[in-house]
């Protein structure tokens, strides 16, 4: 079982509600948790386990040959991107710019621009407590996430087989990266705060997540703070909403600092509560 | 020499464009000639990603001696630039083309 | 013409509430731009107008004429981002995954592929409740947010700045490292930057500085919830005396913010506390430092 982990702007609680309900449900169970936020991975402060492997991912980029090419410039007409330019005798990559669309590299008449591994970034595989926590980095100057986190949900897939709740802690907005990140997993949880700006970033997110045909359930941070709005959207969408973790200064403190708030906290316990118990029923529908 | 400018209009009044990859007109001023060819690259805005690199290959074909401009060439656009052997003057960005080109001549902008 | 662009690296920092407040205090002398494209919440608290709306296209997508296509399948054959399944017997594009690289199109033999210009969103220009003009935008759902739409965006503001002598222009910029937040800021006479005094904060802070410095722009810096963690503070404060950013102000933690903007009003305009005094004062500063 998938769940991506999501919301419509930055700054609502993702990263609180990803690493805090990994931590609850590891008193239990074994949990994956993985940071696809690979721009600003954050997901680390807060879960600081022990390195068990790390490993670069590379991305393909085409390579200039430069005693094969002709300069007959036709990889710079078919590249849409201007990851291409032909200045004099010399032809120019740009890989930062390229979507590794391998058009230029195949149709190439004399094979000038093979495709070649190009390291985009660093993943690592922590160990904490029952919890296997995946995290991936671009490196900076690196500005194609997409690829990084196709490779992250794959690593993922490919090691976790036996661990039957998996979450993904998604990047922020309504862009390419999210699509990415969501779009494999098998149910979405929404965060959103009860306020104009939490409201307006929210149906954002759940018009994204209708467009890729997704199941999702809301969980509102903050609560307490701002109006009823997002409450009685829900109700009237028939959204399911499954837990509301109450506004509480002491959970900013405690984030500042960088800790988690799951075991400090009751209220906010039993409200992650909720959410696993949510997620348990539908991971067994039958038991429950 | 041979000095382009990257601007918002065709004239020496016109205002100096400060975006580089983006900018609407590259006007080449040859001193010797005294006279102003120019390269309407308003299709730019068009582009999606990779204004620089594309804006950059355009002065490379112009061959200028000296480029003067607003903000400067991002990565891409300056790693072009550095093959060419041209000086680049920024911080030119409030400035008319006529005022560009004095404060070049009086030593004022800032080499990149 | 100065332009002052607010940016804060992370979400949540309070960076929109401070904006809006900027443009209500500047009213009728400034010209308003929202450039957090992805998740624009300014208009939520300016009560714009929407008087003009425009169409935006950024980039390609491929569409398959069935009259002419062949069913050869080359064209899923090429495509490295499974953006061409076969649905119905039918080679069909599926738009989330296509990136409008048009390789596709390159290598149908019949031309049955065509490339169209993609909507990827709208912008508009609107006059507010503070008596100002107001660029914003909207992209749409899984679209690319490149810098082209900021860049759109922060062009028209200027413009409309030139052309009714307004000497201000502030700017909301996008949150991020990205692409977006380099159009919010390429260009900008002032950048202010919103932090909170968190380990996320300070790093995110950090990160978005390293960009603001490479464009050599001025920066000063606010301090929101300045309270919540008096030692990151105390961090960030040694952090903008290192690289020369001025130190604006510090907010402490309020629910004003969110009080205000419940009633979709800023927080200058929701009556008087010590943080309008703050907020206030940060203005005149941040104007003077643009200067």
């Amino acid at each position: 079982m998938k769940i991506a982990i999501a919301s419509g702007k930055g700054g609502t609680g993702k990263t609180t509600l990803s690493t805090n309900l990994a931590a609850y449900i590891a008193e239990s169970q074994k949990v994956v948790l993985s940071d696809l936020d690979v721009e600003e991975p954050n997901s680390g402060l807060f879960i600081k386990g022990a390195l068990i492997k790390e490993e670069n991912k590379f991305t393909m980029k085409p390579e200039w040959k430069e005693d094969k090419c002709t300069l007959c410039g036709l990889c710079q007409e078919v590249c849409n991107y201007n990851a291409i330019v032909k200045l004099g005798n010399e032809i120019v990559v740009f890989p930062e710019l390229c979507h590794s669309c391998y058009a230029c590299s195949e149709l190439c008449p004399t094979n000038a621009l093979p495709m070649v591994p190009q390291k985009m970034g660093v993943l690592k595989h922590f160990e904490k407590n029952g919890i296997s926590f995946i995290e991936s980095r671009l490196d900076i100057g690196q500005e194609q996430a997409v690829p990084l986190i196709a490779q992250t949900l794959e690593f993922v897939d490919e090691n976790f087989l036996d661990t039957s709740i998996k979450l993904y802690d998604s990047p922020p907005g309504t862009s390419c990266p999210v699509i990415e990140a969501t779009k494999d997993a098998d149910f979405i949880i929404l965060i959103t705060e009860p306020t104009p700006f939490g409201f307006n970033d929210l149906k954002l997110a759940i018009e994204t997540m209708k467009k890729l045909e997704k199941k999702f359930a809301v969980v509102i941070n903050r609560f307490g703070i701002g109006n009823d709005d997002v409450v009685e959207y829900c109700e009237k969408e028939n959204i399911p909403l499954i837990a509301k973790i109450p506004n509480n200064r002491k959970v900013a403190e405690l984030y500042s600092r960088g800790e988690l708030i799951y075991d400090k906290i009751p209220e906010v316990k039993q409200e992650l509560k909720k959410i696993t118990d949510y997620i348990l029923k539908i991971l067994k529908p039958n038991k429950a | 020499m041979k000095i382009a400018f990257t601007t918002k209009g065709e004239k020496w009044e016109s205002m100096i464009d400060p975006r580089f990859g983006r900018t609407e007109f590259i006007l080449i001023y040859e001193e010797e000639k005294d006279a102003f060819i120019s390269f309407d690259n308003r299709d730019i805005e068009q582009e999606a990603h990779g204004a620089g690199p594309k804006t950059s290959q355009v002065i490379y074909d112009l061959k200028p001696d000296v480029l003067i401009t607003g903000n400067g060439p991002g990565g891409n656009a300056a790693s072009i630039l550095e093959r060419m052997n041209i000086k680049i003057f920024t911080g030119a960005g409030n400035m008319t083309v006529k005022e560009a080109y004095e404060a070049y001549k009086k030593g004022t902008l800032k080499e990149f | 013409m100065k332009e002052i662009v607010i940016i804060s690296g992370k979400g949540g920092t309070g960076k929109t509430s401070i904006t809006a407040s900027f443009a209500y205090l500047g009213g009728k002398d400034i010209v308003v731009a929202d450039c957090d494209v992805d998740a624009a919440d300014m208009h939520l608290l300016m009560k714009p107008d929407y008087s003009k709306s425009e169409d935006f296209y950024s980039g390609e997508i491929a569409k398959i004429d069935q009259e002419k296509c062949i069913k050869c399948g080359k064209c899923a054959d090429v495509c490295r981002f499974d953006a061409i399944p076969v649905i119905n017997n039918q080679y069909v594009v599926k738009p989330l995954n296509c990136e409008g690289c048009g390789y596709c199109a390159r290598v149908c033999p019949v031309n049955a592929i065509n490339m169209l210009p993609q909507k990827a969103g709208q912008w508009f220009i609107s006059n507010t409740k503070a008596d100002n003009v107001l660029v914003h935008a909207k992209l749409g759902i899984g679209d690319d947010n490149s810098g082209k739409l900021v860049a759109k965006v922060k062009k028209e503001a200027k413009q409309i700045a030139e052309n009714t002598n307004k000497n201000i222009t502030v700017v909301d910029g996008s949150p991020g490292i990205g692409c977006p937040v380099i159009s919010s800021i390429s260009g900008a006479d002032f950048v202010v930057l919103v932090t909170e005094p968190s380990i996320s904060g300070l790093h995110d802070l950090k990160r978005v500085y390293k960009l603001v410095e490479k464009f050599k722009i001025k920066a000063g810096c606010i301090i929101n919830k300045a309270n919540i963690n008096t030692e990151v503070s105390e961090k960030i404060k040694k952090f903008l005396k290192e690289e020369n950013i001025v130190y604006i102000s510090s907010l402490p933690y309020d629910e004003t913010f969110t009080k205000a903007m419940t009633n979709g009003q800023t927080i200058v305009e929701y009556g008087e506390s010590d943080l309008k005094k703050l907020i206030v004062e940060s203005w005149e500063k941040v104007k003077k430092l643009a200067n």
